[in-house]
């Protein structure tokens, strides 16, 4: 693996920047092209780059259906000479700036718009699980509808057989994010929550509570991809892409998922940002549930298969802990905004990267990785896939 | 260990009749195959007829060596349970009313993880050294869509009284039954065999009370059975015990039928040809008008729902038998219907069985040699059909093996017949 590695072409000179949030609501009557409309008027008031500029747009959205992204180049008035739909949800974000980083290193687009945002009526949620894909409509919807809760009850069920996890392993991941909310002004949840409340909670899917899940919410997230020498013409605050990997289906012969693609990519990824795990001074994990964060601290290397109970035991995983996790909140506080759910940590990574963290900043972050799991289509998610970002000299 | 199913309370009349919630029935047209073969009692799944490989979700291509040539291949459904839960929270309407509600994932010994509706006896995994050997097989929902289900890997002795299993069956386990016709021998099989099985109440039509026929006086004595006059010729007849019984009837089982053995030059007129259809097929539509509207509003209606429809057709209902010529167009127009019934009843979770008998070994197939079904085997079938929850039921020898050549060419069948 290392050694194709090296003949794949590095991510040197691609800058990403301007994060943007447009604020999460609960229930929304709006539908997915005002969403993106307000991320993409944020996009170019923030940037100061003119609408006509930005040339190459990526868009990530479920609701968007029956439109893709070229029905949204239309609705906004665009017309870019590079365009790509992903809706892959937790999976989105790396994959639409692995893509936009491409296309601007190949001159294909000068700068390039990710956006992904996604709409929440009160009847959306229930609709998108039976439509969801061919395979949960014929084999996992039909049995409860319980849509991924029952699919990660099966996973967090096994792993904690297989490896000794206890409930309170992932109410630790729940409970230091939701303090890292607590300094995240758009995050849906503003009370504190303890170890005692996370333990009570009310069984959804055993062993899955309440507050392993997320709040479907309405929301967008969006970022610009251009070219390093670009974003310093432009005055623009921006971090560096220092490797980026992503794979689908991995594992297929796994009976269930204790094991993420990560795995089979992280040495490519480390090799291409020259560092190793120890020198990562945060993480951005994909937390729909709170054992997918403790499968990627373990195949992104930070424990050995296994540890993850351990480690989350002896590190303090708080904004201003030695192992900073989801510092916004992650979705299991902020929220669940569709797709944007795969913007989130990406967004949060370019703040905490460009001193725009406020409160909740990670003290001298240098270096961080964001992490992406996308797309329960049947009995285990499909698309995962890393990128470390890196300050700016 | 399930506790076996105790007789439900008197319901209160205070309360409105549960109205039914399908639970979700859309799939796609491949994966159709598999309600196709559990309709018929079997777990099949889609096997690549170029490298072995088992499919499980339903696919268009083998995920391994990607041929287009996907059989569908009936499985023992022996696994492995690597994991369960037990939803608290739906939000389908169906599971909505039916919390808790336990689920498992299934790694199937011939390769695919599979998501089942777990069966209560099935024990937990303590840990990965003590494995838990399932048995996986398929049924019909109440929405008449094929899902998986892990059993025990032992049988138990009260298994069928499992709540998730009994929301995909019919078992006549303290049920309320109407059987159109007690005269015939086939009749009278079915009332001993619903009666063994448990079924709280067996109405039985008589058309002619007057008429004294053999066995008849076994039947009425059993303390279950009840005497009901209905003539399925005479819609006042059918709407008259609709209006009596209508309201409590959990299953119909229409096994009236007129039976003559003739084709078209064999007799001259149509009266006997008129018969046949005026209780085959009008039967059958004067019974569906009265007792379906009422059976459809009870489908929810507690522990012993309204649950079933049988219909007794005959396999010359897929291909003529040209010395019965005219009894099989009777039953082929009734198997017509009954398809069009399966169809409006499906809305409300009402299963329709229909049973394709070879011919059964009474009076009408004397001349016949065997192998004929006997009246107590097919009474049997009717009844593992309810239990198991089949929707189509070809039972005996010489239907089993007509199905099958039907199946693999009808044209060849239709000549093969005609030959004589």
């Amino acid at each position: 693996m290392t050694a194709r590695a090296a003949g794949r072409a590095s991510y040197a000179g691609v800058a990403v920047a301007v994060p943007v949030t447009v604020p999460y609501r609960r229930y929304s009557t709006h539908g997915a092209h005002w969403w993106i409309g307000r991320a993409m008027d944020l996009l170019v008031e923030r940037s100061g780059v003119a609408k006509d500029e930005i040339d190459g747009l990526t868009v990530s959205s479920f609701s968007l259906v029956p439109d893709t992204a070229v029905g949204v180049t239309q609705h906004l008035g665009l017309s870019p000479r590079w365009l790509d739909h992903i809706p892959t949800g937790g999976a989105s974000g790396v994959m639409a700036l692995r893509r936009a980083a491409r296309a601007v290193q190949a001159g294909d687009a000068d700068v390039v718009a990710c956006i992904a945002a996604d709409a929440n009526h009160v009847e959306s949620f229930r609709q998108m699980l039976g439509g969801f894909s061919h395979f949960a409509r014929d084999a996992s919807y039909p049995y409860g509808s319980g849509g991924p809760n029952s699919i990660f009850a099966f996973i967090t069920a096994a792993y904690m057989r297989a490896f000794g996890a206890e409930r309170e392993d992932f109410g630790r991941i729940c409970v230091a994010q939701r303090a890292n909310a607590l300094r995240n002004p758009n995050a849906l949840f503003k009370v504190p929550l303890t170890i005692e409340q996370y333990l009570d909670a009310r069984p959804i899917s055993d062993p899955i509570h309440l507050f392993d899940c997320v709040m479907p919410c309405a929301g967008a997230e969006a970022f610009l991809v251009m070219r390093e020498d670009r974003a310093k013409d432009l005055g623009i605050a921006h971090v560096l892409v220092r490797g980026a990997i992503e794979r689908h289906n991995a594992y297929a012969d796994d009976p269930v998922l204790l094991r993420g693609g990560w795995r089979l990519d992280r040495d490519d990824l480390y090799a291409q940002a020259g560092l190793g795990p120890d020198a990562i001074d945060f993480v951005q994990t994909y937390d729909d549930y709170p054992v997918v964060v403790m499968l990627q601290l373990e195949d992104l290397g930070f424990c050995e298969k296994g540890e993850g109970p351990a480690f989350v035991r002896t590190r303090t995983l708080t904004h201003d802990g030695d192992f900073p996790n989801n510092t916004s909140g992650g979705q299991l506080s902020a929220g669940q905004a569709g797709c944007a759910g795969g913007f989130l940590g990406m967004t949060e990574a370019i703040r905490q990267l460009t001193d725009d963290a406020g409160e909740r900043a990670v003290k001298d972050a240098k270096v961080g990785i964001v992490s992406g799991f996308g797309m329960v289509t049947y009995d285990r998610c499909l698309c995962t896939g890393a990128v470390i970002l890196g300050r700016s000299s | 260990m399930t506790m076996p199913l105790m007789k439900p309370r008197r319901k209160n009349p205070v309360l409105r009749t549960r109205q039914m919630n399908l639970p979700p029935f859309a799939r796609g047209r491949t994966a159709l195959g598999m309600t196709a073969a559990a309709a018929e009692g079997r777990f099949a799944l889609q096997v690549c007829q170029r490298c072995k490989a088992v499919q499980y979700p339903p696919r268009d291509a083998c995920h391994v060596c990607l041929s287009p040539a996907l059989k569908w291949t009936p499985q023992d459904g022996a696994g492995e349970l690597l994991s369960e839960t037990v939803l608290h929270h739906s939000n389908d309407p169906f599971y909505r009313e039916r919390l808790p509600w336990r689920l498992g994932l299934v790694r199937l010994e011939v390769g695919p993880t599979v998501i089942v509706h777990l069966h209560g006896d099935v024990p937990s995994p303590r840990s990965n050294d003590e494995p838990v050997r399932v048995h996986v097989g398929a049924r019909l929902d109440r929405a008449g869509a094929a899902v998986l289900i892990g059993f025990p890997a032992e049988e138990s002795e009260h298994m069928a009284d499992d709540k998730m299993l009994r929301e995909m069956t019919s078992d006549p386990k303290f049920r309320k039954i109407l059987v159109t016709d007690g005269k015939t021998e086939v009749g009278q099989a079915i009332v001993q065999a619903l009666v063994k099985a448990g079924a709280e109440i067996v109405w039985v039509g008589h058309a002619e009370p007057w008429k004294k026929l053999p066995g008849f006086d076994d039947i009425t004595k059993l303390p279950q059975v009840t005497l009901v006059p209905l003539d399925l010729t005479n819609g006042r007849s059918v709407t008259e015990l609709a209006g009596e019984i209508g309201g409590k009837v959990d299953i119909v089982i229409n096994n009236a039928e007129v039976h003559r053995a003739f084709g078209i030059a064999a007799r001259r007129g149509t009266d006997a040809a008129k018969a046949e259809m005026d209780i085959n097929y009008f039967g059958l539509l004067r019974l569906a008008q009265e007792f379906g509207p009422a059976l459809k509003a009870r489908s929810a209606d507690g522990t012993t729902h309204a649950a079933a429809w049988v219909n007794l057709l005959s396999v010359y209902a897929l291909s003529n038998y040209p010395p019965h010529g005219t009894f099989s167009a009777s039953k082929a127009a009734a198997h017509s219907l009954a398809q069009c019934l399966r169809a409006e009843m499906r809305p409300s979770g009402i299963r329709v069985i229909n049973v394709f008998p070879g011919p059964i070994d009474d009076e009408w197939n004397q001349n016949l040699p065997p192998p004929k079904v006997a009246p107590a085997s097919l009474a049997s079938a009717i009844v593992k059909a309810l239990k198991e929850g089949i929707e189509d039921v070809y039972p005996g020898d010489v239907a089993q093996e007509w199905v099958e050549r039907w199946r693999e060419n009808p044209k060849v069948l239709e000549r093969e017949l005609s030959a004589g």
